[in-house]
């Protein structure tokens, strides 16, 4: 029987057979979860992040535990965008789901050129990673002001010619602004939250967990933030909003489609449960059929203030 | 390949002062695992602690489709770990990582003397070793801090040819290190591959000795772990480069480990 439920949705262009996508950094390219799960279930996948060069990473340790949530600094390991495309694309695309490449670069002219690699292949849609807190140069740098998001989105798109998705990150004062301007640029869609910078100490050697110092909070604890980040710019801009930051379970991904994310993005749960990501695509179906709901779309930002 | 599965615990005891062995039930982990890997547990219901725990399996009845694991109590999820029940389940993924290579190499494993040198908590994964190898000798090196942590010597003692213990305050057995005469009994034995486990000090140490005695060498590491299969790149690895352009890099505990090759790490 056809399932009588539409889980599918559009975003800048691309249809996505349901709103669940697994979020970068927290899913590599695939490969570890196929012995989990069934990829062509999937929304889509964000790829781990990608430079223009292989990078190396930061030195362990690079997690630290904190209630409800993890701290990490990966600091971007990752083989490079050429190898990405040479050895990891023609994997994913075996697959029914649609794939992000998640880009990072220091200089405007590395998001660029990658920017143009990627727009020759077969990905669906590109993530400009302009909040990762685990690099020194770059990235994080251009996030953080709304010209330097207007900046580096705007050159992006002149060159992409694929959807173009800007994630932002939640340290900064005003959230709505940095929207307006990756919207103002040309964005095509806003995915937040990237981690919120924080700290964990270990009190017996008085120094901190993270060889590198600070790094980025993930997990159940900072959802009430995401949660309200991606109502605030839902309520700004006119592009889509991709929704993340704690999503474990259906109920959480419900939360994320009323507060006005169009999708979702499954990150540190897949840590824990490897099938998170499928478990919430079904418990998503289960809700709309006990809510008598036809169409996932018209929960999408359906949430009534006070 | 690895599961997420719900084993059943079916026995708890306390080996030493916050050192708790667990015998859970698995078919598919007893009938799959391999020496040096280990399982990913969940510890509670709850977010907190969020991350699964990773520990080393130590022995396989695979004819009762038992598993066993111990582990030292560290954390809130090691301590929620320790108030399991018999008959309560639990939550893992499992088996994981690349354990030890017990291949023949040069000399036939039948042929072969091998060397087992371990460090505290770190003694667990080469029990499984020892009992899996069918190599010609045995001989068996442990430390412990003290005689009260001392743990598992009738077991190692029963499944090699040969044992010393050491301990740091010399409490029980010898004092110092596992490291001391260590070369000797290489050279002595004609010791033809050292398994190692335990801090990194010693692994170090052990490193440094099968280097100069020419002796093959694989070290099981330790890491803080976030997923445990792979995909996080959390459990950095400090190893050797095979790229001309590049320093080191860096491989996963969880999934190209936890075990190495010695002369492939890079310690600092």
């Amino acid at each position: 029987m056809k399932n009588p439920i539409n889980m599918a949705v559009e975003l800048a262009g691309v249809e996505f057979q349901n709103p669940v996508m697994a979020a970068s950094g927290t899913f590599g390219f695939g490969r570890e979860f196929q012995e989990f799960i069934d990829l062509n279930q999937l929304g889509g996948i964000s790829v781990k992040g990608l430079s223009l060069k292989p990078r190396l990473g930061n030195p362990a340790p690079r997690i630290a535990e904190v209630p409800a949530g993890i701290l990490n600094s990966v600091g971007l390991q990752n083989p490079g965008v050429h190898a990405f495309i040479k050895e990891e694309l023609p994997f994913l695309k075996k697959f029914n789901t649609k794939i992000i490449a998640n880009v990072s670069g220091s200089t405007i002219e590395e998001y660029c050129e990658m920017v143009e690699i990627l727009s020759d292949t077969e990905i669906d849609a590109i993530e400009l990673n302009v909040s990762c807190p685990n690099v020194k140069k770059g990235c994080m740098a251009f996030g953080n002001t709304g010209s330097g998001v207007f900046e580096v989105t705007s050159e992006v798109k002149k060159r992409s010619k694929k959807p173009l998705f800007v994630k932002l990150t939640p340290n900064v004062l005003d959230i709505t602004e940095i929207a307006l301007h990756a919207e103002a640029a040309g964005a095509d869609a806003i995915s937040l939250i990237n981690t919120v910078l924080g700290l964990a100490i270990d009190i017996k050697t008085r120094r901190p967990i993270l060889a590198n110092n600070y790094g980025g909070l993930s997990g159940p604890c900072v959802k009430p933030i995401a949660l309200r980040m991606v109502h605030q710019v839902s309520q700004t801009v006119k592009i889509p909003v991709i929704g993340m930051g704690g999503i474990s379970t259906p109920e959480d991904a419900v939360e994320f489609l009323l507060a006005g994310a169009k999708c979702i993005m499954v990150g540190t749960a897949n840590f824990v449960y490897p099938d998170a990501t499928i478990k919430i695509i079904e418990g998503l179906n289960g809700y709309l059929v006990e809510h008598n709901i036809e169409d996932i779309n018209s929960l999408i930002g359906s949430l009534q203030m006070w | 390949m690895s599961i997420q599965t719900i084993a059943v615990v079916r026995k708890i005891e306390i080996l030493a002062k916050d050192i708790y062995k667990v015998d859970f039930e698995s078919a598919y982990v007893a009938q799959n695992a391999k020496c040096g890997q280990f399982v990913n547990v969940k510890c509670g219901d709850g977010l907190t602690p969020i991350l699964r725990r990773p520990i080393s399996i130590c022995d396989i009845d695979k004819e009762r489709n038992i598993v066993t694991i111990v582990f030292a109590i560290k954390s809130t999820g090691t301590k929620i770990l320790s108030n399991l029940k018999v008959d309560e389940s639990l939550d893992m993924i499992a088996p994981l990582g690349k354990g030890f290579s017990l291949d023949d190499l040069n000399t036939n494993q039948s042929d072969q003397n091998i060397l087992v040198v371990g460090g505290g908590i770190g003694i667990f994964p080469l029990y499984y070793l020892l009992k899996e190898s069918k190599a010609k000798f045995k001989s068996v090196f442990l430390g412990f801090r003290n005689k009260d942590l001392v743990v598992l010597e009738k077991e190692f003692s029963d499944a090699a040819d040969e044992i010393k213990i050491f301990t740091d305050d010399g409490s029980y057995g010898s004092k110092g290190l596992v490291l001391e005469g260590l070369a000797e009994v290489i050279q002595k034995n004609r010791i033809h591959m050292v398994y190692a486990c335990g801090p990194t000090p010693m692994l170090k140490g052990v490193v440094e000795i099968t280097k100069q005695t020419g002796t093959p060498c694989q070290v099981s590491m330790e890491q803080r772990m976030g997923c445990g299969i792979g995909a996080c790149l959390v459990c950095a690895c400090k190893v050797v480069s095979r790229k001309e352009d590049q320093p080191f890099q860096y491989k996963r505990v969880c999934k190209d480990g936890p075990v190495f090759w010695g002369d492939e790490m890079i310690f600092e």
